[in-house]
């Protein structure tokens, strides 16, 4: 576990040198970071403020204010359903509470214990045309129904269940 | 400056005059305009939206943030500008949390006050129910986020002047507040303690950490012998509480105050400022003539001392090791009191008054422990704690018949007084060193190093004494602290002898001081003060102190020396945060 733990900071390390240890470099720093981690620990936070010379509460407080970026740890899976106007009309609601129920989440709590899952909403991932449009990761789902989405989930399952 | 360019404000003709927004020209004018995020010495932040005018042309704007022109024609209290501000206040009121009466901010609350300006008489808002927890981790200052009205005051002087940022907005919209990282206590993180936060909060959500009631019981406690001793700047400040000018009188009658509190014995610290000079001279002249670690930085400012922990370890060598006057006073007072007044160490109680939060966060760190569990100082009130008590004991100040101090602790010289400015400490050592190094008596009408005086943040002085070149930087204000210690790391800039004060202006404008927005108005007043209060004293150089020349015969034998060294001296470590 410290080894891992080691090899993650030096990667955190690699990525501040990258960035000259430059403060005013923070917002994509920290982007990163949390690609490293899937969140941005305490203890990170810390370390790279003493590393930027930028203080931790103004580190802590560019984390708070943007909703990309994480304190507690993501799930593997990062699904997001877009709630932007198109979506919403097109029944974006019904997609996210399935989802939600089928992963046993609730409001509040929407990464599951395994750590598999992560849902979020977003306010528009600009893909209006597919509406309403969930993203999984990197992967692009449009035109989706509850059904459809909870096939997506139930795939991720088998996956994850066959390795 | 003359100027044939005129701002037209309600119709009157305004020149302007270098003013850097129209604000400070509406307030040059005579006109009162209510803010609650202005501070004239930090950027301009637009928040609270109070200040907002009339330009004919432009609509309404903040005049905070906008530029005087020649001939902008402005209003500043049309009805939909009382209006604008009636509903803000009446937000910023629905956001708050409203217990007046049991605030420690009360009676200095800017938000009341404009509140009661502008008639505002009902809140038409739902009152906000978030319920954050209050930091109480602090010894020098107590946060409570639910009366924040997101001034940002306090983040930005602590991120511009002193170059920290140990507070910072957290979350977005509604959910904003101010707090360190992870909501963790102030106490825990890099402040240095100067509570200057709580000097610029204009309402109850960063304050002062009040410890009257540990005095209280000691004053109580009949067991107890309780000594008190108070800062140079302590003169300077409490006569504000009671409307009265700083001066011979106010000190005389705070001392009257003191007895009628109980205190048992009232002591001055500028006795211990003596000291310090003595033996921060001396230390000082030994590095110069024997080649010790030059510059020789001051060692007075708790503020300072954590900070140069935190940020600058690798300068610690540079730092005189001595203690600050408080600390030495305790020293001084555990060695000499329990004869003098034939009590037991364990039932002497020591007080200090002091005009700095910073100092109650220096008397509990463990290079002052006297003995296992007792302190060399037990407790510090700050000037306003101080001014709660005697208005809390039915003691009419302004009525006082002006005491002494007792003696012999109470002895001292305007040397030891000028410490509480900036420049102060440099211009007591010089008094003392020049006199040491030439050998000669220093004549009393060359006595004020004006070069040494000054409001500027950074201040350098060369002095020539007998050939001999004094490189000199005064600082206050920690960004400027950030400033000589990085240019002396990469050998930009070279001196002999540094001092640093945190906060602007010294000790005279610390955190304890009371409470006034006008930061420019009372660091100029209360250096007046001091530099007059040092004036009319009949011994004005430390060496001349006859109760220090006799603590020197009777205990500690010479400056620098064996019992010193135990006694006066110590060490400061990298601190990590």
């Amino acid at each position: 576990m410290t080894g891992q733990t080691d090899a993650k900071l030096e990667q955190v390390c690699k990525i501040i040198e990258k960035h000259h240890s430059d403060g005013s470099k923070l917002i994509p720093i920290l982007q990163e970071i949390q690609e490293v981690y899937r969140y941005l620990p305490e203890e990170v936070i810390d370390f790279t403020a003493r590393k930027l010379k930028v203080p931790a509460a103004q580190v802590y407080g560019v984390a708070t204010f943007y909703s990309h970026f994480a304190l507690t740890p993501k799930g593997k899976y990062l699904v997001k359903v877009c709630n932007g106007t198109a979506c919403h009309v097109k029944k974006s609601i019904p997609v996210l509470n399935a989802i939600v129920e089928k992963l046993k989440l609730s409001e509040g709590k929407m990464t599951t214990d395994d750590l598999l899952f992560t849902v979020e909403t977003v306010s528009c991932l600009g893909a209006c045309g597919l509406a309403p449009v969930l993203v999984i990761n990197e992967d692009v789902h449009g035109m989706m129904t509850p059904t459809k989405a909870v096939a997506e989930i139930d795939k991720i399952l088998a996956q994850e269940a066959a390795k | 400056m003359t100027t044939d360019k005129f701002v037209l404000v309600n119709g009157q003709e305004v020149p302007i005059e270098g003013e850097k927004n129209l604000l400070e020209l509406i307030r040059k004018a005579g006109i009162e305009i209510p803010t609650l995020c202005y501070h004239p010495k930090l950027s301009v932040y637009g928040a609270c939206r109070l200040c907002v005018v009339e330009i004919e042309g432009r609509g309404i704007q903040t005049s905070c943030s906008t530029e005087p022109e020649p001939g902008m024609k402005i209003k500043t209290h049309t009805p939909a500008l009382r209006n604008i501000r009636k509903v803000a206040v009446e937000l910023f009121l629905a956001n708050h949390k409203v217990e007046c009466p049991t605030c420690d901010q009360m009676g200095n609350c800017k938000l009341e006050e404009i509140a009661r300006k502008l008639g505002v008489n009902e809140v038409r808002f739902k009152k906000k129910k978030d319920f954050r927890p209050a930091d109480t981790g602090s010894v020098a200052i107590y946060r409570d986020p639910d009366k924040c009205v997101l001034c940002g005051q306090c983040v930005r002087y602590c991120k511009e002047i002193h170059g920290i940022g140990a507070i910072d907005f957290a979350f977005r919209g509604k959910d904003t507040y101010v707090t360190p990282a992870f909501d963790r206590s102030v106490g825990d993180g890099e402040c240095v303690n100067c509570g200057q936060c709580a000097a610029v909060c204009p309402v109850g959500a960063i304050v002062v950490k009040k410890h009257i009631s540990p005095v209280q019981k000691a004053l109580d406690d009949k067991t107890k012998t309780v000594v008190v001793h108070m800062a140079p700047a302590v003169r300077i400040g409490i006569g504000e509480e009671f409307g009265l000018v700083a001066g011979p009188e106010t000190t005389g009658k705070m001392v009257a105050a003191l007895r009628k509190l109980g205190f048992d014995k009232v002591y001055d610290t500028v006795y211990a400022a003596d000291l310090t000079i003595m033996e921060e001279g001396t230390e000082f002249v030994n590095r110069l003539t024997k080649g010790g670690v030059l510059p020789q930085f001051t060692s007075c400012c708790p503020g300072w001392i954590k900070f140069i922990e935190e940020y600058y370890p690798e300068l610690l060598p540079n730092l005189s090791s001595c203690k600050s006057p408080q600390q030495m006073m305790g020293a001084v007072m555990r060695e000499l009191l329990p004869e003098q007044l034939g009590v037991k160490n364990e039932d002497l109680f020591v007080v200090s008054v002091m005009p700095c939060t910073a100092k109650k966060f220096e008397i509990r760190r463990p290079e002052f422990e006297y003995t296992k569990g007792k302190r060399d100082t037990d407790e510090v009130i700050t000037v306003q704690e101080l001014a709660r008590m005697i208005k809390g004991s039915g003691i009419d100040f302004a009525n006082l018949k002006p005491e002494e101090f007792d003696m012999p602790l109470g002895d001292k010289t305007g040397a030891g007084v000028i410490f509480g400015v900036t420049g102060g400490v440099t211009e007591a050592a010089l008094r003392f060193a020049v006199e040491k190094v030439t050998g000669k008596v220093i004549d009393a009408k060359d006595l004020d190093y004006k070069a040494v005086r000054g409001s500027e943040g950074l201040l350098e002085a060369t002095l020539d004494v007998e050939g001999t070149k004094l490189r000199i930087a005064i600082v206050h204000g920690l960004s400027n602290a950030h400033t000589v210690c990085k240019e002396l790391l990469n050998g930009e800039v070279k001196y002999d002898f540094i001092e640093v004060m945190t906060c602007p202006g010294g000790c005279i404008n610390g955190g304890g001081q009371p409470i006034d927005f006008n930061q420019a108005a009372k660091i100029e007043r209360r250096t007046k003060q001091i530099y007059e209060a040092d004036k009319n004293m009949p011994r004005r150089k430390s060496q001349d102190n006859p109760a220090v020349i006799a603590t020197y015969e009777k205990l500690l034998k010479e400056p620098c020396g064996e019992k010193s060294h135990h006694l006066l001296h110590t060490h400061y470590y990298k601190r990590n945060f």
